[in-house]
């Protein structure tokens, strides 16, 4: 019952739908569960019509497989993880009530989170544009690809969705971190109000989760040499 | 029960005679079928009835009576859950045993049957007999002797549906499907397709024409002469330059055709696969995804120069070699 | 009988704040938090959806008069039943209880002040605008003739028409069904009034987290399908199409993974309204509570496991067919058991004939209709005749009309005093429940038999030998036309010159009919403890209020 003393000694954030903080982050906390449950049922479809086609076109998803570069999908796995773990000391520290430390580690996983971006952009993206291998936007199939080439650009094409739309998540998890940073740089996140943070950790854990997967997916077919050769 | 059951739909069997209320029943599997739907037909009737007068029933006797009128609680009764959970249960198990045998006897050709085939594109069927005759929007097939229909789409899924026969099989780009059916009485029958397919789906008609056998064979025969599918299918052979790499005594740089229909081969993956109608056309269309083991991938597609016509009539061909060399070996 | 329409002991609305008065003016509407205002913008949007496919419907029909068609060019009947589908499946059976009722009534049953996330709410609204904006583009712009199937290579490669703005108006439509089942889902579990606990909750709840788990497991898919369709028909990509090496088959099992469940999402909000209606209308607790319950959750479950019912003539293996066909007879069982329930409470009970009352009964003989003949499709062996034929377009109207529509009319009459503060005139809707229900069996019943006798669907033109019961199937559309603008007349009518409602006119139990109609905007002045099981009539009496 909601009292009205206890009414206003509700914490800054607090949601008037809710009995009390408590009801409040169990229920932040299961949303994003939730969310993330829908989230694995969009990729899961995609995930499963990638595994259809490159079993029906075996030779020619590891044509493309081996043009992607397997020295920038490491480095960026490296780096994705890591922005989990300065994700994951954003949450510890706020949870522990070190001052200034949460905002630290937020514009460090949002850093972290550029950097994937612009190495996925940059290098590997433009890269393949400038290479021709972008479906839509002049692929060329070279003949020393051979009768396989046929199927290349529907690798391709698989690898743009997937990355791209994993990009499109992480730019959205790039922009709740910096609404995060603002509020952590307001002091608003004591080790007794954390939910948001706790709840975005899990989307952005979520999302580098999904890299986890699209990684060896994509760049890993038909055997790799060391070194990233052919 | 059963008794009940079976009582009833025969005695819809009789009473739904009607030929606006029943369609025809001209093969082998539609009186199986139509006993079934019949029986459907009452246990939907006998459940709708039941559920609707208990209704009616339980609205006039407690309907209220005054305005602050409690009725009086009444017990949950566990065992009458149970019960009617369990029956419809068995119901429908009985039912699924009953419609999944009925299915597989009827989806299993009989091996002698006079095979056709069929090409659906937009709007119309290509009837294609292995004699050599051709109709379009028209199938003519003789009673009593069991026909089985490879088909294929040259553009969007089609359906090849003869309700009077019972049968029904979508019709798809790209691969082949097969229906099978017997045809019990002489007549002509509507053909439709069942599948949307466009503007003029419902225009994509014709006729099933069944004939005695001897009618049939006169029918064949007449018109103008036209060559079988496997002498066609033998001529584009060698137009496309088939033959020059398929050398029938194997020293060719392709494999040799002359006994391979039927046969199971080993790719060059490692995979086995067996020589049948959807191998052939794969060959010919994607040759690079079934290159056989010891043989170099340097056969050329030939998807955009052959239509799905010549592809049936080269996979005739094909299928004479092997029959061909099984005469001439005796077997 | 049921005269007591008026009553003279309540305040009159205006003289009370409630959340229709509490703020005035367009932006307090649309940029409303409150669950109830947002389930009356749904409630808007919806109708005028139902209305447009529910107008080219009877273009429908009228054109099938003739077997050379009657009306329109074939092209243009191919577009109407295509834009009919999509708009009557995506743009107003997915969204309309849940949407409707389940929005003004889930907090306001378990006994909260609002959902968990109402600003996610009002944008699961606005999402749904903004898709149907572009369908409804789409459909100015020359229409769509894929069928609301969507099967390819037809939609991808070779039909002219709006596709991509239709695709990407049900692609984005999507993430309103995904937010508003998150939404519910975390409200009931994490919001329920203290007392409240799971096995004392309105069965409407139950149907309504059963619903929820379906939004959120199987929509989805059809987000990603639809997206590839999107791809496939602009870059060529190859996915669909066979003739560049795609697979159109794989276009149906990603289309029906989600879109067989999506049946259930269309009925399952029905039946829960279905145990709020007959508990009320026969002042009886619900017979075998925890069956009934049960069986929303199980059909859920199922419901995901028989996509590969519609595809039992594309050629696949017969041992696919049979797992198909059992799993689609096992989700047959749990709603029978609801029929049987409900059936039960009625015995020895205290029936009034009130409209929503006669909107149930309806829809307890039509569902069983329209539920057995799905055992015909389930049957492997008469499903091969009755494929892609009218036996098929009855037997999902029976379930999607008969049912679902019915159960959704039911539900708006039976809450209307709840939602408007208002009552509406009760003779016109019992006799529009009779013009309806008489409208729609004469409507769909002769398609059962157009189907057993071979007439294919989506046909624009047929032989002659069907014409009768065609002639028939459209004089009861145009019934069944009538019977619908009845209610739109009279509920809208009551708005403003409807008789006041006190807060429980129905006597019925539940803890949406403890506060003043319409409500407040905070719905409790406290938070009530729950100390009763549900439809506890026996046991506690309840005053006309």
């Amino acid at each position: 019952m909601a009292d009205m003393a206890v009414h206003n000694a509700h914490p800054p954030g607090f949601a008037h739908q809710f009995e009390d903080m408590e009801q409040q982050r169990e229920a932040g906390s299961l949303g994003m569960w939730v969310f993330l449950l829908t989230e694995m049922m969009f990729f899961g479809g995609l995930f499963a019509t990638y595994i259809v086609y490159r079993a029906l076109y075996l030779p020619s998803f590891e044509i493309g497989s081996h043009l992607l570069e397997v020295k920038f999908g490491a480095l960026n796995t490296a780096v994705l993880i890591g922005s989990s773990l300065t994700m994951a000391l954003a949450i510890h520290s706020a949870q522990i009530g070190k001052r200034g430390a949460p905002v630290g580690f937020l514009i460090a996983t949002m850093i972290l989170g550029a950097t994937f971006l612009f190495i996925k952009f940059t290098f590997e993206w433009r890269h393949d544009y400038i290479e021709h291998l972008v479906p839509g936007f002049g692929f060329v199939i070279r003949p020393e690809w051979g009768a396989p080439g046929a199927h290349v650009p529907m690798f391709f094409c698989f690898y743009f969705f997937m990355t791209g739309l994993h990009a499109l998540h992480m730019i959205i998890g790039i922009g709740i971190l910096a609404v995060l940073t603002v509020m952590a740089h307001r002091r608003r996140f004591t080790p007794d109000y954390y939910s948001p943070l706790e709840v975005s950790g899990l989307y952005w854990h979520f999302v580098d989760i999904i890299w986890i997967f699209l990684f060896p997916l994509l760049y890993l077919i038909g055997g790799r040499y060391p070194g990233g050769g052919h | 029960m059963i008794g009940v059951l079976q009582s009833g739909s025969v005695f819809l069997s009789l009473a739904i005679q009607a030929p606006q209320l029943r369609p025809e029943a001209a093969s082998s599997i539609a009186e199986g079928v139509d006993h079934l739907y019949f029986a459907l037909t009452f246990i939907t009737l006998f459940f709708t009835i039941a559920i609707f007068s208990t209704i009616f029933v339980f609205m006039v006797k407690y309907r209220r009576r005054a305005d602050d009128e409690v009725p009086p609680e009444i017990e949950q009764n566990l065992p009458l859950e149970l019960a009617w959970t369990i029956i419809p249960a068995l119901i429908c198990a009985g039912l699924f045993l009953w419609a999944s045998s009925l299915y597989f006897e009827n989806s299993r050709p009989p091996s002698a049957s006079t095979e056709i085939f069929v090409i659906g594109k937009q709007w119309m069927w290509h009837i294609q007999h292995p004699e050599g005759v051709r109709e379009i929007n028209e199938l003519h097939v003789p009673v009593g002797v069991p026909v089985e229909l490879t088909m294929t789409s040259e553009d969007v899924i089609h359906d090849f549906y003869i309700p009077a026969f019972r049968v029904k099989k979508d019709v798809l780009p790209g691969r082949y499907t097969s229906l099978w059916f017997q045809a019990t009485k002489v007549g002509t029958y509507h053909l439709f397709c069942a599948q949307y397919c466009g503007a003029d789906h419902a225009e994509m008609l014709g006729w099933v024409y069944v004939m005695s056998p001897a009618d049939y064979e006169t029918w064949l025969s007449s018109g103008t002469p036209s060559p079988s599918m496997a002498q066609t299918g033998e001529q584009t052979f060698n137009k496309l330059g088939c033959a020059s790499c398929h050398l029938p005594d194997g020293t060719g740089r392709g494999p040799s055709l002359v006994a391979v229909y039927g046969r199971e081969e080993e790719l060059k993956t490692g995979e086995k696969r067996l020589v049948d109608e959807a191998f052939i056309r794969q060959a010919v269309m994607n040759p690079n995804s079934v290159v056989l083991r010891n043989y170099p991938a340097i056969m050329p597609t030939f998807r955009g120069q052959v239509n799905e016509e010549q592809v049936l009539q080269l996979i005739a061909y094909v299928k004479s070699l092997a029959s061909e060399e099984r005469n001439a070996n005796g077997k | 009988m049921s005269t007591a329409t008026l009553d003279v002991h309540e305040v009159p609305t205006g003289s009370r704040v409630n959340y229709l008065n509490a703020q005035y003016g367009v932006k307090s509407w649309l940029l409303t938090t409150d669950h109830k205002r947002i389930a009356l913008l749904y409630l808007a949007s919806i109708t005028l959806m139902f209305f447009v496919g529910g107008f080219f419907a009877v273009l429908m029909r009228l054109h099938l008069i003739e077997p050379q068609g009657a009306l329109v060019q074939p092209e243009t009947y191919n577009k109407l039943f295509t834009m009919h589908g999509v708009i009557m499946v995506f743009f107003f059976l997915v969204p309309s209880i849940p949407a409707t009722l389940g929005n003004f009534l889930v907090p306001m049953m378990i006994g909260a002040r609002d959902l968990a996330f109402p600003k996610l709410n009002l944008l699961s609204w606005y999402i749904y605008i903004i898709g149907a904006i572009f369908t409804l583009y789409a459909v100015i712009s020359g229409g769509v003739d894929t069928g609301w199937t969507f099967y390819t290579p037809y939609s991808s490669t070779f039909s002219h028409t709006s596709v991509v703005p239709t695709a990407l108006g049900v692609f984005i439509t999507g993430f309103s069904s995904i937010l508003t089942g998150l939404n519910f889902v975390v409200t009931i579990h994490k919001m329920r009034a203290p007392g409240l606990t799971w096995f004392r909750l309105p069965l409407f709840i139950w149907a309504i987290y059963a619903t929820s788990i379906i939004f959120i497991l199987g929509t989805p898919v059809i987000a990603i399908t639809l997206f590839l369709l999107f791809l496939e028909r602009v870059l060529h990509i190859g996915i669909f199409d066979p003739a560049i090496g795609g697979d159109p088959i794989l276009f149906q099992h990603l289309f029906w993974f989600y879109s067989h469940p999506a049946v259930y999402i269309m009925i399952l909000p029905g039946m829960g309204v279905m145990s709020e209606l007959i508990t009320c209308f026969s002042r009886k607790r619900i017979f075998g509570y925890s069956f009934v319950a049960f069986s929303s959750l199980a059909i859920a479950i199922i419901s995901f496991l028989v996509w590969g019912h519609h595809m039992f003539v594309t050629g696949q293996s017969i041992y696919a067919g049979l797992i198909f066909s059992v799993l689609s007879f096992m989700v047959a069982i749990p709603s029978a058991v609801k029929v049987f329930n409900w059936t039960a409470t009625l015995y020895k009970g205290s029936i009034s004939y009130d409209a929503p009352m006669l909107y149930a009964l309806g829809f307890i003989g039509l569902f069983t209709m329209g539920g057995l003949t799905g055992l015909f499709l389930a049957s492997l062996a008469t499903d091969v005749h009755l494929n892609g034929t009218y036996f098929i377009v009855a037997h999902f109207h029976y379930i999607m009309v008969g049912g679902a529509v019915m159960a959704y009319l039911g539900g708006i009459h039976f809450w209307w005093p709840k939602i408007t503060g208002r009552l509406y005139p009760d003779g016109w809707a019992r006799f529009a429940a009779l013009v309806i229900f008489v409208g729609f069996n004469l409507t769909f019943f002769p398609q059962f038999m157009l189907g057993y006798l071979g007439m294919p669907r989506r046909y624009a033109v047929y032989p002659g030998e069907f014409q009768v019961l065609n002639v028939m199937s459209s004089a009861g559309a145009s019934i069944l036309g009538i019977g619908y603008l009845i209610p739109l007349i009279y509920l809208t009518w009551s708005m403003r010159y409807g008789p006041t409602a006190g807060p429980n006119p129905w006597q019925a139990k539940g803890l949406e009919w403890t506060t003043p109609s319409p409500p407040p905007t905070e719905n409790f002045e406290e938070i009530p403890v729950v100390t009763e099981e549900a439809y506890d009539y026996a046991h506690s009496r309840v005053t006309r209020g």
